[in-house]
């Protein structure tokens, strides 16, 4: 798997600042503004008293004149909301460990012991990624209903792993390859068990990989709406995306600041468990196209 | 040594069965494979049967429903709104893919140049895809308001506009408002993947161009382009797939609205069949649009049979 490293293209260091000014940086800032504002928009809503919000004529709506904590306050005291994080921390964690479970030994299967047919199996798994849960949702709720998980964690916990393991398997897949087969070999001679080949050789050599596949698996689960929207009805069992979207809003009333700050802290684990393994995140999501 | 070799024999002949199932890779693919197979099976192999099943009958929810055969599709094919649903469908997609696309390349040339911070440009650049898609809709919809959007704002104090404009009311400003926040949120992963596939291409093959006196637009032109081919492919694929798919992002911001002006099939089909109890008939809307999908996934299949991806890992 490669990482993605400088390998820019020669000779730019004939070109005077300004001109390279207008070409690159320019633009460049231009998008990153795009990319960023929402956010930016986000966190000055979330900290903005409701006066200001809501007066565009006293106040300059970009800055925060009287920064206040009320927003947070009212999402975690008068609402569901701690509940609902620690639904979709519950939920995202089990499905994310369940689904890792599953695609290391399906990956080191199809990838390492090369059974008959492991070819068109992975092929099989691959292509279950490309069913959108657009499609599935609907007849999903069905047999949610019939094994009595409705409204339940479980629902979701068993659900998740339907995107998350052709995913994670296909990554795992890449990494178990680039494992010299020679190690396996010498460990099969001096008597060890596939098991105890996959355990001490191949699994910690492809801990990247493994990392990469179970951020990737947590950050889908924490992201993941229609599902959640369709099998969950009672508030204290929703996540937050669910919680948000259907508790938040009263009628025609909006509250605008424990939306937003609903949204902001929400969306605050993610990128934070984000940064923290940046570069493996990265390299995943590029490798796994590339593959 | 003789003494131990008795021992050793019997307890190979009384294990063999045993042991040599586990030394068969066979066997032991076989059960490698149980947990993906059996949740991949259960939560969306028959799933995805049980859906064609139910688009062919009138189940509702908490009802039993019988085989009514392609009635769903005949009405569906008289209901306007279907249709409108398709149009928006394929219009959503069609203009969000081409302007991801467009921004995802020439973010991703961008990002190839020599630049200071660029790990962390990286970085920042790909946080609209990792945060949670409703959560950030959110902020657009907020950023959309009628009387409060910073957008009206800002033009209007720019000079460039008299009054707010109704994003989320009228239906072709709710359809391109939704398209930009879908744009928002697909250019960092096209861009993402189109980088690292910049990266894989060999500089000797520009400096070999610029040797030649070869122009930027020239080099683009002849090698980054046809270099670039296979992955531009299969990013496309994906977004395409994303973009037709969305509900998340229509939902939060409009829910269909306004007079389902920016119902997808996806949205319709949540709509009709557990806002409205109408199973069977949502499964219907749900079973149109995997057409479409096979036929996006078949292009680039065909498209490109000379790159590796599709060949299920083969080395």
């Amino acid at each position: 798997m490669t990482t993605v490293d400088d390998q820019s293209v020669g000779m730019d260091y004939l070109e005077s600042f300004p001109k390279k000014f207008l070409r690159v940086y320019l633009p460049l800032g231009l998008i990153v503004v795009f990319l960023l504002f929402p956010f930016y928009w986000m966190a000055v809503t979330t900290f903005k008293p409701d006066a200001e919000m809501y007066d565009y004529e006293k106040y300059n709506p970009f800055l925060i004149a009287h920064p206040t904590l009320e927003h947070i306050h009212k999402l975690f005291l008068e609402t569901d909301y701690p509940q609902w994080m620690w639904n979709t921390v519950v939920v995202s964690v089990s499905s994310t460990f369940i689904s890792l479970f599953a695609s290391v030994c399906a990956a080191y299967a199809i990838e390492r012991l090369r059974y008959k047919g492991s070819r068109y199996v992975g092929l099989a798994i691959f292509l279950g990624y490309l069913v959108p849960p657009s499609i599935l949702f609907i007849p999903l709720a069905a047999i949610v209903f019939q094994l009595g998980l409705f409204d339940g964690n479980l629902a979701l916990i068993l659900t998740y792993p339907t995107f998350l393991i052709p995913f994670c398997t296909w990554l795992l897949m890449g990494y178990f390859r680039t494992i010299p087969y020679e190690l396996e070999e010498c460990a099969l001679i001096d008597g060890a068990t596939r098991l105890q080949i996959l355990t001490k050789i191949t699994l910690p050599l492809s801990l990247p990989g493994v990392i990469s596949a179970g951020i990737f698996a947590f950050t889908l689960s924490w992201n993941e709406f229609i599902y959640a929207l369709t099998f969950i009805s009672s508030s204290e069992n929703k996540t937050i995306p669910v919680g948000a979207i259907t508790e938040l809003v009263n009628g025609d009333v909006y509250h605008w600041g424990a939306l937003m700050a609903a949204a902001l802290t929400g969306s605050v684990p993610v990128v934070i468990l984000y940064s923290f393994f940046v570069e493996y995140y990265v390299s995943a999501m590029t490798g796994a196209v590339k593959e | 040594m003789a003494v131990m070799a008795e021992p050793v024999a019997a307890q190979v002949k009384r294990s063999s069965l045993w042991s040599r199932a586990f030394e068969s890779r066979n066997f032991l693919g076989a059960m490698f494979m149980v947990p993906a197979i059996a949740i991949l099976i259960l939560f969306l192999a028959y799933p995805l049967a049980l859906g064609f099943w139910l688009g062919m009958t009138d189940t509702k929810i908490g009802g039993v429903g019988r085989y009514i055969g392609f009635q769903n599709f005949v009405s569906l094919s008289k209901d306007s709104v279907f249709w409108l649903s398709v149009f928006n469908t394929i219009f959503y997609t069609v203009f969000a893919s081409i302007v991801k696309f467009a921004i995802g390349l020439y973010l991703a040339l961008l990002l190839n140049e020599r630049l200071p911070f660029k790990s962390m440009l990286r970085a920042i650049v790909l946080l609209p895809f990792v945060v949670p898609t409703v959560l950030s809709a959110i902020a657009f919809w907020w950023i959309y308001d009628s009387q409060f959007s910073i957008i009206s704002w800002v033009l209007i104090k720019a000079g460039l506009l008299t009054h707010y404009i109704d994003f989320l009311g009228d239906p072709w400003n709710a359809r391109w408002s939704v398209v930009l926040a879908n744009i928002w949120r697909g250019v960092p992963f096209v861009a993402i993947t189109l980088l690292a596939g910049l990266q894989t291409i060999s500089p000797s093959l520009y400096e070999a161009a610029n040797l030649d006196g070869a122009t930027n637009m020239q080099r683009f032109r002849h090698i980054t382009l046809p270099m670039l081919s296979p992955i531009i492919a299969v990013v496309m694929t994906f977004s395409v797939l994303m973009t037709f798919t969305d509900f998340q992002l229509i939902y939060t911001i409009t829910r269909g609205g306004p007079i389902n002006a920016t119902h997808l099939m996806a949205t319709l089909s949540f709509q009709r069949a557990i806002t409205g109890g109408n199973l069977g008939e949502g499964a219907a809307i749900s079973n149109a649009m995997i057409p479409f999908l096979v036929a996006a996934i078949l292009l680039s299949f065909f498209g490109l049979q000379r790159s590796r991806w599709q060949q299920g890992g083969r080395d």
